[in-house]
């Protein structure tokens, strides 16, 4: 009971609608992060394959650059429609961000609505006229796509960097009077966090590919459609992997300055000292951590290359001004570390098994693996976004703004709350069923009529399919 | 000078969204009312192939409205957005429902899942462009205060508001019919485009009376904007209605291909854009009338308008060709709903998707001059990438 009190008048405290305000945030952009990612990376790797498809007169490629255009007809929408969800959170959710800063975070936003707009008629020309355009105007046609993708990218991270390290505007008496345009998109966090991101969405996409073919090569699906699915998802996603390691590691140094507390967060710091070790896993409670594995003087050298290097903890700040769930910044930065090592893993063997003999592994191992990975760096990415949202709390604008100032006055957030986690909960399982259905009957269809002499003959649609694929 | 510019901006793009999102919304009450599987089948057929490959593109013009209202005056959006929270709701629930249901429809095999998914769409669109209606009448009639805290169940449902939200969903079935009736001519289709053409006049004479009811009511209720919208706004006013006169009588005339299905089409935009400038200009410069909040004092700087102006610049520059290419692609039919999707079950048989040829892609029919243009500017386009890569390369 006292617990319960104890929430209660913390959440009396810091105004009512900011905890379900910050889950509902949540919730909405952990979802449609994921289609943002697929939104950003995979038009790139169905371009891939429709170019392979094209200038080597490769049949396979091109068929599954057609029906990966189909699977991304369904995650686009998706992604359309939860997007547009986040646009009317941030004045639902925070009209006293908006209120406050809308005049400075708007216009980073503004730019990406103009590549929003270039992604989405793009997409729309290239989806819909695979039939009627001619091979290489088509395949032009969805270069706006992959490009728009980052750059629209760009511009949102422009504001999340931005809320991390602000700048480029003037205030007096409470009002912004002056506005650089510039210095809001390319602030102090955006030359890490974008690479980050669009490096994390590549990463994303690529394996998340890989992780369907993968999982049916360990089927017994060991055909050149799968191979090529595979290869093609998989071999960007893996190149990409040690440049993302490299961008990390320089994000967490640069976060080390930018937001000491962030850092002391995500690595333990409780107290500012020299000599820090790192803490591998383990649960902060209440000045001690259980379960971690203590490495002595890692964290110093991390930060600063030195066993010497002095790290700020989060003493540095009065308690109201430190971030909630300390445990759980450290244990999302050490899985998204740990999952990032695996993938890199996966690739390292990749590539020796293709220097050393051609081919890639044939271990059971390596095809586990690699069906995981899509899930992998799903998880990694969600971890990410956590550690760096968590870890900003309480402030919304990094030492302007706390996020309970910027949360709505409006009662009933945890009914929007409630609706909205059922009905994404039944969108999620709606649009991984679909896939699936579309999966199914592309398998039917390359089966063809000749492979099920008992079974019921496919529809006529897929019949077609299957003469012009395999 | 530059809040009003950026006001027109935001105007401008409202409009936008409304003609060309709107008529999407306008095709699931269409939907909705096209009947049973057998007697819907042409009709939806038509609607499917119609929106498919444009909505998400018309769909962008809401978010660019909602990021250029909040840029540009944050202090009225976070109070629209607070006083007017349910009705926003529930308009993105349908936003949502309406886009995962098209666009899991256009996948769905099975006749009773159709069913289904057809149904969330339809309903769904309808959802929208009523809520959105409700919200702007609580704008225009004074509703949302300047400091709002809290939401306000009384400023969207006086009988202004519930009257516009009825009048946006019909003037989005409205554009719906006259837009499909025009694809259906194109089509060759002579019943659909009869089905159509009625369709059209009836909602034209609904969305006509509508705004003829809400005006009276606004006599009554609000003799402040009333004697705006019959001062200084009555060209607009009268533009709408003759614009709505001029399409029923056009369509009565008949249907017939080129400049003429265009014009009447551009026509019905014209109207429905004459009522949305005709409130704009009736509240100009008071953005939330009943407060002291303009266009100038909501709360941005001058620079950020000033940075908004060269924004929509870069728009008209980058995303209006980009708009005339996706449109006359569609127009000449080469963009194909079916193509990679799949043919609804509910189509007619003889109409479904002829096989491939050996790659997947056969030969491109006779395109006309307008294609061969855009698709010429593609490949050259492409072309001229490589030629610099190689360039580069060369070096």
């Amino acid at each position: 009971m006292r617990f319960v009190d104890m929430v209660v008048a913390a959440a009396a405290q810091t105004g009512v609608e900011v905890v379900p305000a910050r889950a509902q945030m949540a919730t909405t952009l952990g979802f449609h992060i994921i289609l943002a990612c697929l939104g950003i990376a995979l038009p790139t790797i169905v371009l891939l394959a429709e170019f392979i498809g094209l200038r080597r007169q490769d049949e396979v490629a091109l068929v599954l650059a057609r029906r990966w255009s189909q699977a991304m007809g369904v995650l686009v929408a998706v992604g359309a429609v939860t997007g547009t969800v986040l646009s009317f959170e941030m004045g639902l959710l925070w009209p006293g961000l908006m209120r406050q800063y809308g005049a400075v975070l708007g216009l980073p936003f503004g730019i990406e609505g103009l590549f929003f707009f270039l992604e989405a008629i793009f997409v729309g020309i290239y989806l819909y006229g695979w039939r009627r355009l001619p091979g290489w105007a088509h395949f032009w046609s969805g270069m706006p796509i992959a490009a728009s993708g980052i750059f629209g990218a760009m511009s949102v991270i422009a504001v999340n960097s931005w809320m991390n390290q602000p700048g480029g505007f003037t205030a007096s008496g409470g009002r912004i009077v002056s506005v650089n345009t510039w210095q809001v998109f390319f602030n102090h966090a955006a030359i890490y966090e974008m690479p980050h991101m669009i490096l994390a969405a590549y990463m994303v996409s690529g394996f998340a590919v890989a992780g369907v073919y993968a999982a049916g090569i360990l089927r017994g699906r060991r055909d050149r459609y799968h191979y090529t699915g595979f290869a093609l998802g998989f071999v960007p996603a893996a190149v990409l992997t040690p440049f993302q390691i490299f961008v990390g590691d320089t994000a967490a140094r640069a976060i080390a300055s930018d937001q000491p507390v962030k850092f002391a967060s995500m690595e333990y710091v409780a107290r500012t000292s020299r000599d820090v070790p790192e803490w591998v896993g383990g649960v902060y409670v209440n000045g001690h951590t259980y379960a971690g594995l203590r490495i002595p003087y890692m964290d110093s050298l991390l930060a600063g290359f030195g066993p010497g290097t002095r790290v700020i903890g989060w003493d540095s700040v009065p308690a109201a001004d430190r971030p909630p769930v300390v445990w759980l910044i450290h244990l999302c930065f050490d899985v998204m570390v740990g999952l990032g090592f695996l993938l890199l893993l996966a690739g390292l063997w990749a590539a020796w098994a293709w220097w050393r003999h051609r081919r890639l592994p044939p271990q059971r191992l390596f095809w586990l693996l690699g069906a995981v990975s899509g899930l992998a760096a799903i998880v990694a990415m969600e971890c990410g976004w956590v550690v760096t949202e968590v870890g900003r709390q309480p402030w919304v604008v990094y030492r302007l703004q706390t996020t309970a100032a910027a949360a709505t006055t409006n009662g009933g957030v945890i009914a929007s709350l409630s609706f909205v986690i059922v009905l994404y909960a039944v969108l999620g399982a709606a649009t991984v069923l679909i896939l699936r259905m579309l999966a199914r009957r592309w398998r039917r269809a390359d089966a063809g009529e000749a492979d099920v002499p008992y079974g019921p003959p496919p529809e006529p649609q897929d019949r077609s399919l299957g003469r012009a694929g395999l | 000078v530059t809040a009003a510019a950026v006001g027109g901006i935001l105007l401008a793009s409202v409009t936008l969204y409304a003609v060309l999102g709107g008529a999407d919304f306008g095709g699931g009450l269409w939907d909705l009312l096209a009947g049973g599987d057998r007697r819907g089948r042409a009709p939806r057929r038509l609607i499917d192939e119609s929106i498919t490959p444009v909505w998400e593109a018309n769909h962008v013009w809401l978010v660019f409205d909602l990021v250029i209202f909040w840029t540009a005056f944050p202090h009225a959006f976070a109070a629209v957005m607070t006083a007017a929270a349910l009705p926003l709701w529930l308009a993105l629930a349908g936003i949502v429902l309406r886009g995962a249901g098209f666009a899991f429809r256009k996948e769905a095999r099975r006749l009773s899942l159709q069913r289904g998914l057809g149904a969330i769409f339809a309903f769904s669109s309808l959802l929208t462009p009523f809520f959105m209606g409700t919200v702007i009448g609580a704008i225009a009639t004074g509703q949302i205060p300047a400091d709002a805290s809290h939401a306000s169940l009384a400023a969207w449902t006086s009988a202004t508001s519930l009257l516009t939200g009825f009048l946006f969903t019909g003037a989005c079935g409205y554009l719906a019919a006259v837009y499909l009736a025009g694809e259906a001519a194109r089509g060759g289709d002579r019943q659909l485009q009869a089905y159509f053409t009625r369709r059209a006049q009836a909602a034209g004479i609904v969305a006509g009376a509508l705004s003829l009811a809400a005006l009276a009511e606004l006599h009554g209720s609000d003799p402040a904007l009333y004697g705006r919208l019959t001062g200084r706004a009555l060209p607009l006013v009268i533009t709408a209605g003759l614009c709505g006169l001029a399409v029923l009588a056009l369509l009565t005339a008949g249907w017939r291909n080129g400049v003429w299905g265009i014009g009447v089409r551009v026509i019905a935009a014209l109207g429905v854009a004459a009522v949305i400038w005709g409130w704009g200009v009736a509240q100009y410069p008071v953005l939330l009338p009943g407060t002291a909040v303009t266009l100038s004092n909501a709360g941005a700087p001058h620079t950020t308008l000033v940075a908004i102006v060269w924004l929509s610049v870069a728009a008209v520059v980058l995303v209006g060709p980009s708009f005339a290419l996706l449109f006359s692609l569609q127009e000449r039919r080469l963009l194909h709903a079916d193509d990679v999707g799949t043919v609804l079950a509910t189509a007619p048989a003889g109409q479904a998707q002829p096989p491939a040829g050996a790659s997947g892609r056969p030969p491109p029919p006779a395109a006309p001059p307008g294609v061969r243009a855009a698709v010429l500017g593609l490949v050259a386009l492409g072309a001229l990438v490589r030629a610099l890569v190689r360039r580069r390369r060369g070096r």
